[in-house]
């Protein structure tokens, strides 16, 4: 029993649950019927499907974020391709003459996504091949792309009318908010191709050390490449969603912060900025746990715009908790404990 | 910096060292034009009077004395951000915070200012707070083992925040010390003149090279971004040092904050976003190696004018939209961060 409840607390999505479900706790006093989910329609409705659609973006992001930090790097830049993707998406949708026909969104979204790909070999080439910092590499491409992005527009908001792009944003599959359905798959996808096949474990090898594992026979270039390129990719569908739900295309303010709220969600998630492990589960946990606390923020009735200091708190606990000193800490305390238990018992015993 | 070397000036050129071939002036200069140290240096202040000279045979009204010193002007602020980012640059470090604590600054300035507190105590309050900051940060960083990149990010969720909890409107500053500062121009003869900002940010520089070239606390900034561990082998201070570049970098945050406020007359919660970004393009591009050890705070300042000058040709030029410049110092990044990846394998 003991032992349980020590490898419990000791797991590393141990604190990002526990934030969790105080946030739901707190929601659920706040709001009793917090965590009811109505049918309306046929379709899905309450709070915790606001929570799920409103966080899929940033969960989508975050995957992609979660194996590029796998591999010790990171991508600053998810933020810009996200808004040059849904750029170049809505120029095009507004450049048709039928911007409703789902033959042009289908075009429309496929270019866009075959763009953000590209910007993702970009990186991935800055990194791997010419062996740039990924915070520096993707640095570059995060100050140009919002210019890029501003390029596309010509400096306006782009609105677009077209029904089936909306859908992207705002509709329904089944009752279930299409955002969900798209975060989940790709959750899906990453989660089965990288831990059914060796593909996690190369990856995890590349974060510990790219030389060895190459001189093991792995390739480490190639992964770093996919690695990036998927990033890039997740980001610019997050960029359709972003753009599909204000169905308009600002280039300066879509995906504005979500790099930093993607990478939020995989440190509180429990994987190392420093590489070589990560948990896609994790990941979820904390997407999840940003996307509550925005939404428990505006229940409670505090201004939303504050939000970004129960952010820094949030970040500083789980960071702190997680810390080898804290760990360190504890372990010392655990062991004083168990030394005084010790003690105790045998003064009973003689 | 490299070594100078005193050679003969007459006579047969005596070798420098047995065994050593004499080196011409030429090889000097190569030698100093491709050390990671000084080379992108150089090349960043070669850039800078080009691009000046460029927008001078371009533009009517370029070349002259008062453009150059506007450059100072509009960008007294960031050069003072580049100062602080250096320090922690040269660690190895990254502080995102920078462009969020300007905000704050301003916000509590013109707050303060608002309800009637004197500039004398809210200036110094100001430069404590961010001080305080910085410490923190610093600390999680050290103490806690949390990646600068995180640490940072978190003071940078937090400054913002506080924004607007102060307040989510802009406020204008109408006190009269805060106004005359800003209005002040300082002549310096010829009709150029330059504001006290300008004095202040070329203070905070000068002090700055002074503190990383000839103090310990300096060359220990150096010798972590070198090798922490050699540092700490060596028995130097590095856990004092590593909190303290923080520390100097939510200062030089506060002050530039401090000076913003004087070019804008007043606090508003949205200021300066993008800023950090801002400071570190100058710092790469001034030719300080983001794994640290290697740059100089002149060269900041010099990446820092590069921008502003980036910044006054697209004006010159009217017909370039604003977002060109994103994409220019984009552009200016990358070919900085190959140049130095080239210089720096070329000596490994």
């Amino acid at each position: 029993m003991n032992a349980l409840l020590l490898r419990t607390v000791s797991s590393r999505l141990f604190w990002p649950i526990v934030m969790l479900l105080v946030l739901v706790l707190i929601n659920v006093i706040a709001f009793p019927d917090f965590l009811t989910v109505t049918v309306k329609d046929g379709h899905l409705f309450g709070s915790i499907i606001d929570i799920l659609r409103n966080g899929a973006p940033t969960l989508i992001i975050a995957v992609g974020m979660t194996l590029v930090i796998a591999t010790r790097g990171i991508d600053l830049s998810v933020g810009a391709v996200a808004a040059i993707s849904g750029a170049v998406a809505c120029s095009i949708l507004l450049g048709s003459s039928d911007p409703g026909n789902p033959g042009t969104v289908a075009v429309a979204v496929i270019v866009a996504l075959i763009i953000s790909l590209v910007l993702g070999v970009w990186n991935g080439f800055l990194v791997s091949v010419i062996g740039i910092q990924p915070i520096i590499a993707t640095l570059i491409l995060m100050t140009a792309g919002r210019g890029v992005a501003m390029l596309i527009t010509e400096g306006q908001i782009l609105t677009v009318d077209s029904a089936p792009f909306k859908e992207l944003g705002s509709g329904f599959w089944f009752g279930i908010p299409v955002a969900v359905v798209i975060g989940a798959v790709i959750f899906a996808v990453a989660a089965l191709l990288t831990r059914r096949t060796a593909l996690g474990m190369l990856i995890e090898s590349v974060g510990i050390n790219p030389e060895a594992s190459r001189q093991a026979g792995v390739r480490a270039r190639v992964l770093l490449f996919t690695v990036y390129a998927f990033c890039a990719l997740s980001a610019g569908i997050a960029g359709l969603i972003l753009t599909a739900n204000q169905t308009a295309a600002d280039a300066n303010n879509t995906g504005l912060f979500i790099e930093l709220d993607a990478i939020l969600a995989v440190v509180i998630g429990g994987t190392s900025l420093a590489g070589g492990r990560y948990s896609l589960a994790g990941t979820l946990v904390g997407a999840l746990v940003i996307q509550t606390l925005v939404t428990t923020v505006y229940t409670v009735g505090i201004p939303p715009i504050v939000t970004m200091v129960f952010k820094a708190a949030v970040v500083t606990a789980v960071c702190l908790l997680q810390s080898p000193t804290t760990n360190a800490a504890f372990a010392q305390l655990r062991q004083r404990l168990a030394a005084r238990t010790a003690r105790v018992k045998e003064a009973a015993a003689s | 910096m490299t070594a100078t070397i005193d050679r003969p000036r007459t006579g047969a050129p005596a070798p420098l060292r047995p065994g050593r071939p004499p080196r011409r002036p030429i090889d000097r200069l190569r030698d100093v034009l491709t050390s990671p140290k000084s080379g992108p240096v150089l090349v960043t202040a070669v850039l800078f009077v080009a691009v000046f000279i460029v927008g001078g045979v371009r533009y009517n009204g370029f070349f002259s004395g008062q453009v150059l010193l506007n450059l100072f002007v509009d960008n007294s602020y960031l050069i003072v951000l580049a100062v602080g980012m250096t320090f922690v640059i040269l660690t190895g470090g990254i502080d995102l915070s920078v462009g969020a604590v300007v905000a704050l600054s301003t916000m509590i300035a013109a707050s303060l200012l608002q309800t009637g507190w004197s500039p004398g105590v809210v200036i110094p309050l100001i430069l404590v707070l961010t001080s305080v900051l910085g410490l923190l940060v610093g600390l999680m960083i050290h103490v806690f083992k949390v990646q600068p990149f995180i640490a940072t990010l978190a003071a940078m969720f937090l400054a913002r925040g506080l924004c607007y909890v102060i307040s989510k409107d802009s406020i204008s500053i109408t006190e009269p010390t805060f106004v005359a500062l800003a209005v002040t121009r300082i002549p310096l003869g010829g009709g150029l003149s330059i504001t006290p900002s300008v004095v202040i940010a070329l203070a905070v520089v000068i002090v700055a090279v002074w503190v990383l070239g000839f103090t310990r606390f300096g060359r220990t900034v150096y010798a972590i971004g070198g090798s922490e561990q050699s540092g700490i082998l060596m028995g130097l201070p590095v856990a004092r040092t590593k909190v303290i570049v923080y520390v100097v970098s939510g200062f030089c945050s506060g002050l530039a904050g401090v000076l913003f406020s004087f070019y804008t007359l007043s606090g508003y919660p949205l200021t300066a976003v993008g800023t950090e970004l801002d400071a570190i393009a100058a710092v790469v591009i001034g030719g300080t190696l983001l794994t640290g050890g290697y740059g100089f705070v002149l060269g900041s300042v010099l990446g820092g004018l590069v921008l502003g000058v980036i910044q006054t040709i697209i004006t010159f030029e009217g017909t370039l939209s604003s977002w060109w410049t994103k994409i220019f110092i984009g552009a200016l990044l990358l070919v900085f961060i190959i140049l130095q990846k080239v210089l720096t394998a070329r000596r490994r």
